[in-house]
């Protein structure tokens, strides 16, 4: 790989954690096939929840802080296992407490943003079309190669992180215009109205076409919501990390060449089907990914004055949390029984641990993770539908 | 793979460098893949995986032969860990080394090679071989 002077220098870096993120960047690169590096805006860390890592994700972290590993880009860091300023009140154990807070405490060492959250675009952290970044949760991948347009593979732990020290990652992959094509055509012929529905097609699709790239026909609107919701549902069935929606987020034509599927609305009602293994869920989990404000003003309208029968957890970043606060939304969801939660969600915090065997979801993502990750039974729908199921 | 190659009496086996450094030990072959997250504990090199061929082993100062790693990605992590607390394998050598493993070996520094001229199980458990990184080559001393 062709190294700049720069890049020579830090593989001699007197900082041990500086060279060995070039190290480890470089031999990543030489397996992937990159002539080059490229420098990055930003970068986001994953493997951040002491649930995922461990206590060698806690020694790795502490050690790498203390061999003088520091961001050199913003670099956001992804949830939690728990809620910082609440882990008390929700049953999280002094230990886990005490291993996650050591994770936050190198986090800032290394000068990571705190920001605890898998949608950084929405919490103060978003690219430009055509920037290259190293961003490593699944669903924010896709968003920022599909919504944004800017450039990134689906980077590890460790290699975004190296990514955040050097500012720049191996150029291969998601960073070349010519991997950036349609690998796939879905003509959607159902109706795709919902967030859940967005969710759903996503979850179908990446089971298919699995790390490829499809190009969806038929879908006329969609917001940042349901946008998000489509690309983390593919990115947990599937591997992918870039996808097109005519007319929405493209103005690519449809791909004539590729393999060709239709989504109908057989395939749609089959979709919440699969997803759905409870009937009469313990917790019912909004925020996966984190809550945009519109989705915690939907839920507050929806709980307004009434009684939730079940728990409800809302879960976001500290940045939108503290607007939901401002405008009252949180004392409205909690009045009625349910808890806004930053830092975590219901898939990176240990809700196996704290009593619960099924849960609801209007996330497609948290529907595919929860029975694995959290031993849960699951129930998928849109969240009107669910939050009417649990509220009086 | 050539016909000497395999001869186990050769006394050296070229082999693709993924990190620097040399490392002596006696082999530990396991004629799987290993997933080091759950496997092997960090602080005593111990592999603790029910019935993977290796359980009962320990992993500290020994050559890890196999073909490549697995499963999580904190695997890397664990490779890490051990070389932190000591524990490391002295050297690692795998038909392919994948990202996880190539992450830990380059994170902690742990001399790891990989494709070499010759079938992994032409090397032995529990003979002495020296695994050199930066020339990317096995040797019997």
């Amino acid at each position: 790989m062709h190294l700049t002077q720069h890049e020579e220098d830090l593989l001699e870096s007197d900082n041990d954690a500086v060279r060995k993120a070039m190290e480890l960047l470089v031999k990543l690169g030489d397996i992937y096939g990159a002539e080059e590096m490229i420098e990055i805006e930003s970068a986001q860390a994953s493997g951040i929840s002491y649930k995922s890592i461990g206590d060698p994700g806690v020694e790795f972290l502490e050690g790498f802080a203390e061999e003088g590993a520091e961001a050199s880009v913003p670099t956001f860091a992804n949830p939690a296992g728990m809620d910082f300023e609440r882990w008390e009140e929700l049953g999280i154990d002094d230990a886990f407490a005490e291993k996650q807070t050591r994770i936050r405490d190198a986090l800032k060492e290394m000068g990571i943003v705190l920001s605890f959250t898998c949608t950084p675009y929405l919490a103060g952290n978003l690219p430009r079309r055509g920037q290259h970044v190293a961003w490593a949760e699944s669903s924010a991948v896709s968003f920022v190669n599909s919504v944004v347009g800017a450039r990134t593979n689906r980077e590890g732990g460790p290699s975004a992180l190296a990514a955040a020290i050097t500012g720049r990652t191996p150029k291969y992959g998601l960073h070349l215009e010519e991997n950036r094509q349609p690998t796939y055509r879905i003509d959607v012929e159902a109706d795709i109205e919902s967030q859940a529905d967005f969710a759903a097609l996503g979850s179908w699709t990446g089971r298919l076409v699995e790390d490829g790239k499809p190009y969806f026909t038929g879908v006329d609107s969609g917001g940042t919501d349901d946008l998000k919701a489509l690309g983390a549902a593919m990115a947990a069935t599937g591997a992918v990390a870039l996808h097109f929606v005519e007319g929405v987020t493209t103005e690519m034509e449809p791909p004539e060449n590729v393999e060709t599927v239709t989504f109908g609305d057989g395939e749609l009602e089959e979709e919440y089907a699969e997803l759905t293994t409870a009937d009469d869920p313990e917790l019912v989990v909004i925020g996966c990914p984190h809550c945009s404000p519109e989705e915690i003003q939907d839920v507050a309208a929806t709980v307004e004055d009434k009684t939730l029968t079940s728990d409800l957890w809302v879960c976001t970043s500290a940045s939108v949390k503290t607007w939901a606060d401002r405008n009252g939304l949180t004392e409205t969801i909690e009045a009625a029984g349910g808890t806004v939660l930053a830092d975590t969600c219901n898939v990176v915090s240990p809700i196996e641990e704290l009593g619960y065997e099924s849960s609801a979801t209007d996330s497609a993502k948290a529907a595919t993770y929860l029975p694995g990750f959290c031993n849960q039974d699951v129930a998928f729908n849109d969240k009107e539908t669910l939050l009417a199921e649990v509220t009086e | 793979m050539t016909s000497e190659a395999t001869n186990e009496t050769v006394d050296a086996v070229d082999a693709e460098p993924i990190t620097e450094g040399t490392g002596r030990g006696e082999v530990l072959r396991s004629p799987v893949p290993i997933s080091f997250y759950g496997a092997v504990e960090p602080d005593t090199g111990e592999f603790i995986e029910d019935g993977h061929p290796l359980e009962g082993e320990n992993i500290a100062g020994k050559v890890l032969v196999f073909p490549r790693g697995k499963g999580s990605t904190v695997g890397s992590y664990v490779l890490y860990g051990l070389a932190n607390n000591g524990c490391a394998p002295a050297a690692i050598v795998n038909e392919e080394t994948e990202t996880i493993v190539a992450t830990g070996a380059i994170l902690g520094e742990i001399p790891c090679l990989d494709s070499p001229e010759a079938d992994l199980a032409t090397l032995e458990d529990g003979e002495v071989v020296e695994v050199d990184a930066d020339a990317g080559v096995i040797r019997r001393p």
